[in-house]
């Protein structure tokens, strides 16, 4: 199964990769090498125990080198967030599409440009793709760097405060179809820097695809990242992502995972509390229904003392869907004064909806404050007799209930924008009245 | 309006409520007191339609119709209120939409138009007067981090914008200081009129010194035990429960003080 890839592989680096300087097919091979001896993981792998990746392994996904794809900016427009175009780079089935892109909009004191680009255009930022991430277990990172063709890079120097979210969306069009993209993502901000960033992956129309993704994220001292990301594939695809983040000391990094879309997908956020004084929030929201599995892990390594971390993760699950949440927590013996807290619940609407979660605390350190706890449940019936008791219609009245349970993880996002767009597609998933009035109102 | 005959009710395995009739007229309030454990709330939340109780006997009739093969929203739209014992939290509702629902969903079943959000705000801001609530509290949700006395307030103030015929007070006065007190058996009381009907829950007296009944009932395991006017409420209040209550040993004890507490002096 590994094969067909690294076929594709073999034919990318004797001809588009060559465009890219030899450091990086240098990269590109030494992780093809690295995929080939891992191979696909099995649920014999702990770390993907609840999910089998043999769909998307089995299937025939193929790399195109070129860009493809004809998506127009009102296709996806609804897809932004802030009511208008926003400041946005945008790629069409994994490739930069700079007339969909609004680069002008963006803070000027801000570099962004495509990965493609950067490569000859920003060597010395380049140079740092593949440095925060490891492949040595992860075969889809792996696999996503023998490819990287293209993706985005953010620099945010120092003492640079950026009020604006800065969007990044990865559109996949009718023109993905059988396709597998490999978008590559580095975001580097400096001392005392502050930045939100939206990495949203949406799909126009229906087609089968494949999103093998990679984020890096390299945040100094001092400085802020929010970053959301937001997976909204098609309801055919699968989607892969890791983000994997370095925070240096008194560094804040906020992360909040929206996942409603995709057939399968996994997302692994990790972050490294590598300095004293770090705070690091990892949020997140999955809905599914139907046959949809979704399978979160994060992982929190508390490296050095005084930090602390924060996870909520919610998930609402109907039809037959599948949801997997395994929360990492580390605590390395010499950060002490760890203050670390997580939790998951989730609620279940059908009775063939499934749940696996798995908050793990591992601590070396023996001054610390962790807790972690998971929930799983059904509707709150004193709540819903409550409001029916008011004369609230009782099915109008159980998806307000639904939408308050996944809204209560929406309510602790700071960028208003954001917010309220994912509080409106919440409500409207489950409250199919007219009047879609938010909470707020 | 009301027919409450020979109710019967369980929860799980236990029968809580053991043959109830009681009949409720129109613009008449009622106080249903009795000590713990007698029914009081089950008999409230039954009439609410609460799944957590099965009703195992009996009938109760309401404007002619049958009221116990009404699911709770249908009664909420036939005019009855329960203000809630415990009210619920529900985080990620604002109170403002949540009331606003409820006043449309009733408005439709009634026939009439629904409110915007805009003439619905003028609605409210009269009631909140009523109650001594500033209109912040509309912004919340639905009682997340309310105090005892602000949930109290906040089911009065449901209840003053539902406008319902029949309200059921469950205990509304429980864990109340008195100024509080005050301003919930106010709100009440500016409810009250001649086609409006109350049933009043207390465990104490001290309510129906602001909320005056027009009958009394005492409840003890599961039953009516005696019945009168607002005088009752008073003698109960001199000489505590224990001469009307069924002693489960027998009823050789008599305790030396009135069962309740909270007196109004």
């Amino acid at each position: 199964m590994t094969r067909r890839y690294l076929d594709q592989y073999r034919e990318f680096s004797t001809g588009a990769a060559k465009t890219a300087p030899a450091w990086v097919n240098d990269r590109r091979r030494a992780a093809a090498a690295r995929f080939e001896a891992l191979g696909f993981p099995t649920t014999r792998n702990e770390d993907w125990h609840f999910t089998t990746v043999g769909p998307i392994a089995e299937r025939e996904f193929t790399f195109v080198a070129a860009r493809t794809g004809d998506a127009r900016r009102d296709d996806f427009d609804a897809y932004g967030f802030g009511g208008s175009t926003g400041e946005s780079i945008v790629f069409v089935n994994g490739r930069f599409a700079p007339e969909l892109s609004t680069l002008d909009r963006i803070d000027p004191r801000v570099r962004v440009l495509s990965l493609a680009e950067a490569w000859t255009g920003a060597p010395e930022l380049a140079k740092r793709v593949g440095t925060i991430v490891s492949d040595e277990q992860a075969a889809f990172t792996a696999l996503n760097t023998a490819f990287m063709p293209d993706g985005v890079v953010i620099h945010v120097p120092k003492d640079v405060q950026v009020a604006a979210p800065i969007q990044v969306l990865f559109v996949t069009d009718a023109h993905a179809a059988k396709a597998v993209m490999y978008p590559r993502n580095l975001i580097v901000l400096d001392r005392h820097a502050k930045a939100t960033v939206i990495e949203s992956y949406v799909a126009i129309g229906d087609a089968a695809y494949f999103t093998n993704a990679v984020t890096e994220v390299s945040i100094a001292d001092g400085a802020t990242l929010e970053h959301y990301k937001i997976q909204r594939e098609g309801r055919r695809a699968f989607h892969v992502g890791t983000t994997e983040t370095v925070q240096a000391r008194d560094s804040h990094y906020v992360s909040f995972s929206f996942a409603t879309g995709a057939s399968l997908s996994r997302t692994n956020i990790y972050t490294k509390l590598d300095g004293e004084g770090c705070g690091a929030t990892l949020n997140g929201l999955y809905m599914l229904d139907g046959e949809q599995h979704c399978d979160h892990q994060t992982r929190i390594e508390h490296v050095a003392p005084n930090c602390f971390s924060r996870e909520l993760y919610k998930g609402v699950l109907d039809g037959r869907s599948h949801g997997v949440f395994n929360g990492k927590v580390y605590v390395h013996s010499a950060a002490q004064k760890t203050d670390g807290k997580q939790t998951n619940n989730t609620l279940l609407l059908s009775k063939d909806a499934q749940i696996d979660t798995k908050p793990q605390l591992e601590i070396f350190a023996d001054d610390v404050k962790c807790t972690h706890g998971a929930t799983v449940g059904r509707l709150d019936e004193t709540a819903w007799f409550y409001m029916k008791s008011r004369g609230m219609n009782a099915e109008a009245a159980r998806r307000l209930l639904i939408y308050a349970f996944a809204a209560d993880v929406i309510e602790n996002i700071e960028q208003a924008a954001v917010r309220e767009a994912l509080e409106r597609v919440t409500l409207e998933r489950f409250v199919k009245v007219e009047e879609l009035i938010p909470v707020s109102s | 309006m009301l027919d409450i005959r020979d109710l019967k009710a369980t929860a799980g395995e236990k029968e809580i409520l053991k043959g109830i009739s009681l009949s409720v007229g129109k613009g008449e309030v009622h106080a249903i007191m009795g000590p713990n454990g007698s029914g009081k709330s089950t008999l409230a939340q039954v009439l609410a339609g609460n799944p957590a109780f099965e009703v195992t006997g009996g009938s109760v009739s309401y404007e002619g119709s049958d009221l116990l093969a009404m699911e709770p929203e249908e009664r909420a739209q036939a005019g009855i209120f329960l203000a809630f014992q415990y009210p619920i939290e529900i985080p990620g509702v604002s109170n403002a939409y949540f009331l606003r629902s409820a006043y449309n969903e009733i408005r439709k079943a009634r026939g009439e138009e629904e409110v915007d959000p805009m003439e619905f705000v003028g609605i409210v801001e009269e009631r909140l007067k009523l109650v001594d609530m500033s209109s912040d509290m509309l912004q919340r949700s639905v009682n997340m981090g309310f105090s005892g006395g602000e949930k109290k307030r906040n089911e009065i103030l449901q209840l003053a914008v539902l406008e319902p015929k029949l309200a059921i007070l469950d205990e509304t006065d429980s864990g109340l200081d008195i100024d509080a007190l005050r301003t919930v058996a106010d709100g009440v009381n500016k409810m009250r009129d001649e086609h409006r009907s109350f049933i009043v829950v207390t465990h104490y007296q001290r309510l129906l010194n602001y909320i005056v009944p027009d009958h009394v009932h005492v409840l003890s395991n599961g039953r009516i035990v005696k019945s009168g006017g607002k005088e009752l409420a008073l003698e109960l209040e001199e000489k505590g429960y224990d001469w009307l209550v069924e002693q489960p040993s027998g009823g050789g004890r008599r305790s030396a003080r009135p069962a309740m507490t909270g007196r109004e002096g």
